[in-house]
């Protein structure tokens, strides 16, 4: 009864998603091979973003909202290329190069002011982005172009300082994405070379029945597999083994010899480094760079699309991860056309999309916070030796 | 002596009150007026305060600061809306009420001249006891997730908000001044208030001078307002049920062996700070002029947290004093900011200036009690 209950608990989200997928996706009339493209896009967009979240949950420390400041660092990055002119895969490693260090500096200051707000790392996580946030547009609104030198009259106001609120990013549009041209067709052989879009691509298999050409953005998912690899590898080392045993119990990793607090500045780190990285290629893919906006919906939409895939603010695996990206970047594109299609109003399905990604990360953490105080209450009373009730 | 105020004030509140003080000292060298400054200012105050004053309820009684007021917003824009939607029926039936019961005051003339502060009071008087419920049922869910309130507080009101986006979209409202004009349904995103109830409190009793040298407006009506609910809630914290929602907030288990009901006080809180928000939207509204719906509220529970820690609450201890100062200081940045800085940098920092400085408030009270328990 007790596993029932967990099982229905822990997979409760994706399933109620997967249901509503299936509604909407007929409603909105896509074609399958539309949707598969669009899916695929995604998730090479957005994987590394939400990969970045795994290790925090890993040590014990929640959902890092904070991510955000990592996704800060990496616009900094962008900025600069932009500025500098370099393009192409050696202004995206470039604009990771510089991203590195101001994301190492913002992680060890956001993993500080966590060990000090224990128990509610989330909460603060969350607040701590707001205002980086505002240091980062005070930084990009005033510095830039004064103190910190930016000259590409481009990217500046009209004013002399301060950049724009759009910032193409032409040059470093889908580099990596296009880096290894791959499509999959419905009409030719596998393992020859098509023309599309004036760009050579190799036609890595053949699927019947599929109208059109669906480019897959190969390099990015290599990229993606790696990190993935590294995830796996990462959680067998000392310093893997030392943050879940953090994330189990602070009190028994620390008296069985374990720097607890530095190993969570340590996972906040990495975690704000590789959300750097994450923006950084999820804008390569976006081509435009909100100066001002493209940070605020990371940590949320991220966040959703990991609890969607069936996570806990607890656990959370990199199977969650890809099953997230797809259910809800499934019902990001279905919703709008779905409640266009079905009620005649646009708005409603967008409304809709926000309103579930809210949702679902409210009732994800009561589930999480529920589910832990009764299992403390449980803890208790079998302390006191009667199990059955007070 | 020195030592012990700083350390009972805090060092963030006071580098913003000296940060304050020399604005209003800058002031009158960039050109810009003193008298006008202060009035925004208690206008602003006046706007605000009510919201501010939620946050003590939930405070005391441990739950930590009340990130989901949207949802007491919310109640607040559903009585708002509907005092609108139903003012000629409200006002019709009030003149009714009068002939039927013979109160001979209650007639067509009084409710013709008084149309405005009876279109404000139906506004609360709906919105209340949507608060009501729904604090009821936010209470409940907040009492199953002891020791996360905040963060789950925090989506609850950004979901909240974001389904009665759909709400505004789909409800029935049918008032022409409402509903977008050509599809003659969904409400549209900002609704003036102007012939039901603008600056009702506001411009009662207000104190009005604008000649050549002074430029003075005091929204007296509105502080009164501000103060009659300040008073009451200071009356409840000391009434029986008051002391035993501090208790609870203070020490859990203590309240309970003393034969507290927990849950219930933090349930009664819970009610009461989204009652308060709910009447803290109406009384801003009034001033502003316009109800904000849609995405409107989705923000407001951060400036009012950052006001309530600025005035030097913490998270789990908060007066009406702490309300009345951190309201004055917070709202004092942010009427000061944009017009002394801007006069002097040309620029528009406030925006800016809100964020650090409401958002660092907040961080300093989130990591500061820990140190202090340790």
């Amino acid at each position: 009864m007790r596993k029932i209950f967990d099982l229905v608990a822990n997979n409760a989200v994706p399933a109620v998603f997967i249901i509503i997928s299936a509604f909407a996706i007929p409603l909105s009339g896509y074609s399958a091979s539309y949707l598969i493209q669009e899916l695929l896009t995604r998730i090479g967009r957005n994987s590394f973003l939400i990969l970045s979240l795994l290790i925090p949950i890993m040590a014990g420390m929640g959902l890092n909202f904070g991510m955000v400041l990592g996704a800060m660092a990496g616009q900094i990055g962008l900025l600069f290329i932009c500025d500098w002119g370099v393009v192409g895969i050696p202004g995206m490693v470039l604009a990771c190069l510089i991203g590195t260090p101001i994301a190492i500096v913002l992680g060890i200051f956001c993993g500080h002011v966590l060990n000090r707000a224990k128990g509610r790392e989330m909460v603060t996580s969350y607040i701590l982005g707001f205002f980086i946030n505002g240091v980062y547009q005070m930084t990009v609104l005033y510095l830039m172009g004064w103190v910190i030198p930016i000259t590409n009259p481009a990217l500046l106001l009209s004013r002399g300082y301060g950049v724009r609120n759009a910032v193409s990013l032409l040059g470093i549009r889908g580099v990596l994405d296009n880096l290894i041209p791959t499509i999959i067709t419905g009409t030719q052989g596998a393992g020859q070379f098509l023309s599309v879009n004036g760009a050579k691509s190799y036609i890595l298999m053949q699927i019947p029945f599929l109208e059109g050409a669906i480019r897959i953005p190969l390099a990015t998912l290599v990229v993606i597999a790696l990190f993935c690899v590294f995830i796996v590898w990462f959680r067998k080392t000392k310093l893997g083994q030392d943050m879940r045993a953090i994330g189990q119990s602070q009190s028994v990793a620390d008296s069985s010899g374990i720097p607890v607090n530095r190993t969570r500045i340590i996972a906040i780190v990495i975690s704000t480094v590789l959300a750097c990285y994450g923006q950084i290629i999820y804008l390569q893919n976006m081509g435009t760079l909100n100066t001002y906006n493209s940070h605020d919906q990371t940590g949320m939409f991220s966040i959703a699309a990991l609890l969607i895939g069936g996570a806990s603010v607890s656990r959370a695996t990199i199977a969650n991860v890809f099953a997230g990206v797809i259910l809800f970047h499934l019902m990001f594109i279905v919703a709008p056309v779905a409640g266009k299609n079905l009620i005649g109003d646009a708005q409603i399905g967008e409304y809709f999309r926000v309103f579930v990604s809210y949702g679902i990360i409210a009732i994800s953490l009561v589930l999480h916070a529920w589910r832990r105080n009764r299992e403390r209450e449980a803890a208790r009373r079998s302390l006191r030796g009667n199990k059955g009730g007070e | 002596m020195i030592r012990r105020f700083i350390q009972n004030a805090g060092w963030p509140r006071i580098i913003i009150a000296l940060f304050l003080l020399g604005l209003f000292i800058a002031a009158p060298f960039v050109g810009v007026r003193v008298d006008t400054s202060l009035s925004n200012t208690l206008v602003r105050f006046g706007m605000n305060g009510v919201m501010v004053l939620a946050m003590i309820p939930m405070v005391q009684a441990g739950c930590g600061l009340n990130f989901g007021l949207p949802l007491g917003i919310i109640a607040g824009l559903l009585g708002a809306t509907l005092s609108i939607e139903w003012n000629t029926e409200i006002l019709a039936w009030l003149s009714g009420l009068g002939t039927q019961y013979k109160i001979s005051w209650l007639n067509d003339m009084f409710v013709t001249a008084w149309r405005e502060p009876l279109g404000f009071a139906s506004a609360i008087i709906i919105a209340v006891p949507i608060a009501a419920i729904l604090g009821w049922f936010y209470g409940k869910l907040l009492n199953r997730v002891k020791g996360d309130e905040m963060m789950i507080a925090t989506y609850v009101g950004f979901s909240s908000v974001s389904f009665m986006c759909i709400a505004w979209l789909l409800l029935p409202y049918k008032h022409p001044t409402m509903v977008w004009g050509y599809a003659g349904k969904g409400l549209r995103t900002t609704i003036s208030v102007e012939g039901y109830w603008l600056h009702v409190l506001s411009d009662s009793l207000a104190l009005n001078i604008q000649t050549d040298d002074i430029h003075l407006y005091i929204p007296t009506g509105m502080l009164i307002f501000f103060a009659v609910m300040a008073v009451l809630v200071w009356i409840f914290m000391r009434t029986k049920t008051g002391t035993a929602m501090t208790a609870v907030g203070s020490n859990p288990e203590f309240a309970r062996a003393s034969g507290v009901n927990v849950d219930h006080m933090r349930t009664v809180a819970v009610m009461m700070s989204t009652i308060l928000g709910a009447v803290g939207i109406i009384v801003y509204e009034q001033s502003f002029g316009f109800i904000q719906l849609y995405m409107g509220p989705f923000y407001m529970a951060l400036p009012a947290v950052a006001s309530i820690l600025l005035g030097g609450a913490s998270v789990n201890k908060a007066g009406i004093l702490n309300v009345i100062v951190g309201t004055f200081l917070f709202q004092g940045i942010l009427t000061m900011t944009p017009s002394v800085i801007n006069s002097y940098l040309q620029t528009d920092m406030s925006e800016v200036i809100r964020l650090i400085v409401s958002n660092g408030m907040i961080l300093y009270a989130l990591t500061r009690k820990v140190r202090a328990g340790r």
